[in-house]
């Protein structure tokens, strides 16, 4: 009202919206349109560079992993078997495989004895079908070995990029971190699509067909846990493991959150975990809690156990204990 | 039905007549949407890894703006209570125009949900009978119900009176005092459910914070006047529909109130962190003086903070009577929140990380540029919706054009809706 400059909508242009369209604003509203339409598809030209296969009409309508039927299971493990095989030039073998009955799972690593040589996160790297080219790759991998001052358990002066000659140091000691596989876990609460969620045996699994990648579980874990798939995972093909299942170690497409899964692929047929298998000192034990026979039952028994941030909640099923 | 879809017909006719400078506006914000949606086209096909985001800090400038948007949202809420629960005459010239804000915000908040994901084309998951819905459990499910509810809300509302003011019949109150007493809770909802997304997180000790909320409300109560009184000035300069000072004036005792609360808050957090300091203010020491040598967010907290400041005293002082200073204090508050309640507040959430790393995140072009696309998508909506409802407003788009002339152009008659 101050300005009496031009308007937006003028009078003369509001008489215009009552009459029907002359031939002249028609092809003035076609021209304009046109380039409307190209601007468009300029900008939307880099969808073009999207490999093929990579958004499929078969997984945009497949369903979520636990409605799935046995017979749709079996063609969709057989589909990313061919996807794999195009995309990464092996052809692995990807099963699905279940939690037995009577089994849950629990680890337990021996603070003392572990002398920071990292050779489980670099087993679990490949194990699990990770890209393992740049340090940013290495960031990937599930464990994630802090070196700490002795004399506290303070998370918060730690270091990760520890390199010095030999390990360990005098002063210092280890604690490899990955995920607890919580009783109370609120990465499974926190996901709008319940594309993670507690197994029977206790693991926290991932159907990577269903997340929808918005990181909300990462932001939930206190154990800084899971990783996102910023890029799609880059493998020759000698580097692919090629014992994979559905939940666990098949090589995830990018956009997804990913976890350490206990090597479902491997204990629930009776083996041990890739890292406790290449642990030179014996730090780590693993085993069913509910066998009062079995290593891990012990542990918890008689030895003095740390639980990781036990304050807040989450009751883990990964302990830390202390022992010559 | 038929007056509806002539209705619906002349309002897109309208959308396109306009002044050389309309063109000129909505071409160079259109030009920025593009340049966003193929900046996002590119991270579609290239994944996150364009964006500055890391395992360690995987939330960024998306849900920074997500953040404070939900607020700037809510905001409209202090135009609806004055003028619908304390029957403020003045306040009814210019309710639309903060709920036609609403929409355009809301719109803006859920494109960067949306380009924050690493599956967007995976989105109905979240939608029965297509996907899955984990509510109650998931405060991200509540968060996408409180949304798209205030959004259809303030749709219906907004749609309703102006339809009604363009058929020139008086608003049937059934249709929309219900839907606004509605709307006023569930703006409160909005934003207190967002500031849950972070309280939930009992993992976080920078965000599990029972103030969180009560700060997130007080700010957003700032930082959406701040904007409505700037954009309602534009109002009456270019369009003509007149918008007195007194809304302006109500806007800004709003504002002033909510900065003093606001700023109170922040005393008590900074007093909690700092007297006695717990590992748990690692957060807070990283954001205000940087730990271990990383101070990549300390300039920034501290313009924020600078701003803040500038802008309360101008607000608590005589000063802002006047319209130029109100701006500055506007300007200043805006920018001042924009920085504590985005990167301020998302970033610190991750560092350090819950094992004590430190890694710091800057925004990439890339990403920059797809923010830069949402906000001209909102303010390409919001001057769109403007240069429809304000002749629907003065009363120079009608059903029937040859009522215009015997109609009263001025506000007092909308004051009647």
């Amino acid at each position: 009202m101050n300005d009496p400059g031009p308007t937006p909508a003028t009078a003369r242009s509001l008489e215009e919206v009552y009459r029907p369209i002359t031939r002249r604003t028609f092809l003035k509203g076609a021209a304009a349109s046109l380039v409307g339409m190209t601007g468009l598809m300029a900008a939307l030209r880099p969808l073009l560079e999207l490999e093929r296969g990579e958004i499929t009409v078969d997984e945009l309508l497949q369903r979520h992993y636990r409605e799935l039927t046995p017979q749709e299971l079996e063609r969709i493990l057989r589909a990313l078997e061919e996807k794999t095989a195009r995309e990464y030039g092996v052809r692995p073998h990807i099963r699905d495989i279940r939690p037995q009955p009577g089994v849950e799972f629990a680890y337990a690593l021996n603070l003392t004895r572990c002398i920071g040589c990292r050779k489980c996160a670099h087993a679990c790297l490949r194990e699990n079908n990770q890209s393992r080219e740049t340090p940013d790759d290495i960031e990937m991998s599930y464990i994630r070995v802090l070196e700490l001052q002795k004399g506290a358990i303070n998370l918060e002066t730690s270091n990760l990029y520890y390199d010095p000659e030999r390990v360990p140091q005098p002063d210092k000691y280890y604690m490899p971190v990955q995920c607890q596989q919580c009783r109370q876990s609120p990465c499974t609460k926190v996901c709008p699509v319940q594309a993670t969620w507690q197994e029977a045996d206790g693991i926290v699994v991932v159907d990577y067909n269903w997340c929808i990648g918005c990181r909300y579980c990462m932001a939930a874990c206190p154990y800084d846990a899971r990783r996102f798939n910023y890029k799609k995972p880059t493998l020759p093909p000698e580097a692919v493991n090629p014992n994979q299942s559905y939940l666990s170690n098949r090589i995830r497409p990018k956009g997804v959150v990913e976890k350490c899964t206990f090597c479902l692929h491997r204990t629930r047929e009776g083996r041990y975990p890739a890292c406790l298998e290449v642990c030179p000192t014996g730090a780590r034990v693993f085993g069913n809690l509910l066998d009062p026979d079995s290593e891990i039952s012990y542990v918890l028994r008689n030895k003095r156990v740390y639980i990781l941030k036990e304050e807040v909640g989450t009751l883990p099923r990964f302990y830390y204990f202390f022992e010559k | 039905m038929k007056e509806y879809l002539v209705f619906l017909y002349r309002v897109a006719r309208l959308s396109f007549y306009g002044s050389a400078r309309f063109y000129a506006w909505m071409g160079f914000l259109t030009v920025l949407v593009l340049l966003g949606l193929h900046a996002w086209a590119r991270q579609f096909v290239e994944g996150l890894q364009v964006t500055g985001l890391t395992n360690q800090v995987s939330w960024g400038a998306y849900i920074a703006n997500f953040t404070f948007l939900v607020g700037v949202a809510a905001a409209a809420v202090m135009l609806v209570i004055p003028a619908y629960v304390y029957r403020q005459e003045h306040m009814h010239e210019v309710v639309v125009f903060g709920e036609l804000m609403a929409i355009a915000v809301i719109v803006m908040c859920l494109c960067f949900v949306m380009v924050d994901l690493g599956h967007p084309e995976r989105f109905h998951h979240m939608i029965p009978p297509f996907g899955i819905f984990n509510f109650p459990g998931s405060i991200l499910s509540w968060d996408v119900i409180v949304l798209n509810g205030y959004l259809l809300l303030n749709l219906h509302i907004a749609g309703y009176l102006l339809y009604c003011r363009y058929r020139g019949r008086k608003p049937a109150r059934p249709f929309y005092i219900p839907f606004v007493f509605i709307s006023i809770a569930w703006a409160i909802s909005i934003h207190t459910v967002t500031a849950f997304l972070y309280v939930g997180l009992a993992g976080r000790s920078y965000w599990h914070h029972p103030l969180v909320p009560s700060r997130f409300l007080a700010s957003a109560f700032v930082a959406g006047p701040a904007l409505m009184i700037l954009t309602f000035q534009i109002i009456r300069r270019v369009t003509e529909y007149f918008i007195g000072d007194k809304p302006l004036y109500t806007l800004r005792m709003i504002m002033t109130v909510a900065m003093i609360i606001n700023m109170f808050l922040l005393g008590c957090e900074l007093f909690t962190e700092f007297y006695f300091p717990t590992q748990h203010a690692a957060a807070a020491q990283y954001l205000y003086f940087g730990l271990h040598g990383h101070r990549g967010l300390v300039p920034w907290i501290w313009t924020a903070i600078a701003l803040d400041t500038v802008g309360l005293l101008l607000l608590i002082t005589p000063a802002s009577r006047r319209i130029g200073w109100l701006n500055l204090a506007c300007v200043t508050c805006f920018m001042g929140i924009w920085i504590e309640k985005g990167m301020g507040l998302i970033v610190p959430g991750f560092v350090p990380t819950p094992l004590g790393q430190v890694v710091e995140y800057l925004p990439t072009w890339n990403e920059t540029l797809v923010c830069v696309g949402i906000w001209a998508l909102g303010a390409l909506l919001y001057s769109w919706m403007l240069h429809v409802a304000v002749p629907i407003m003065n009363g120079s788009l009608r059903a029937r054009p040859a009522d215009a002339a015997s109609l009263p152009g001025d506000a007092a008659s909308v004051a009647a809706a």
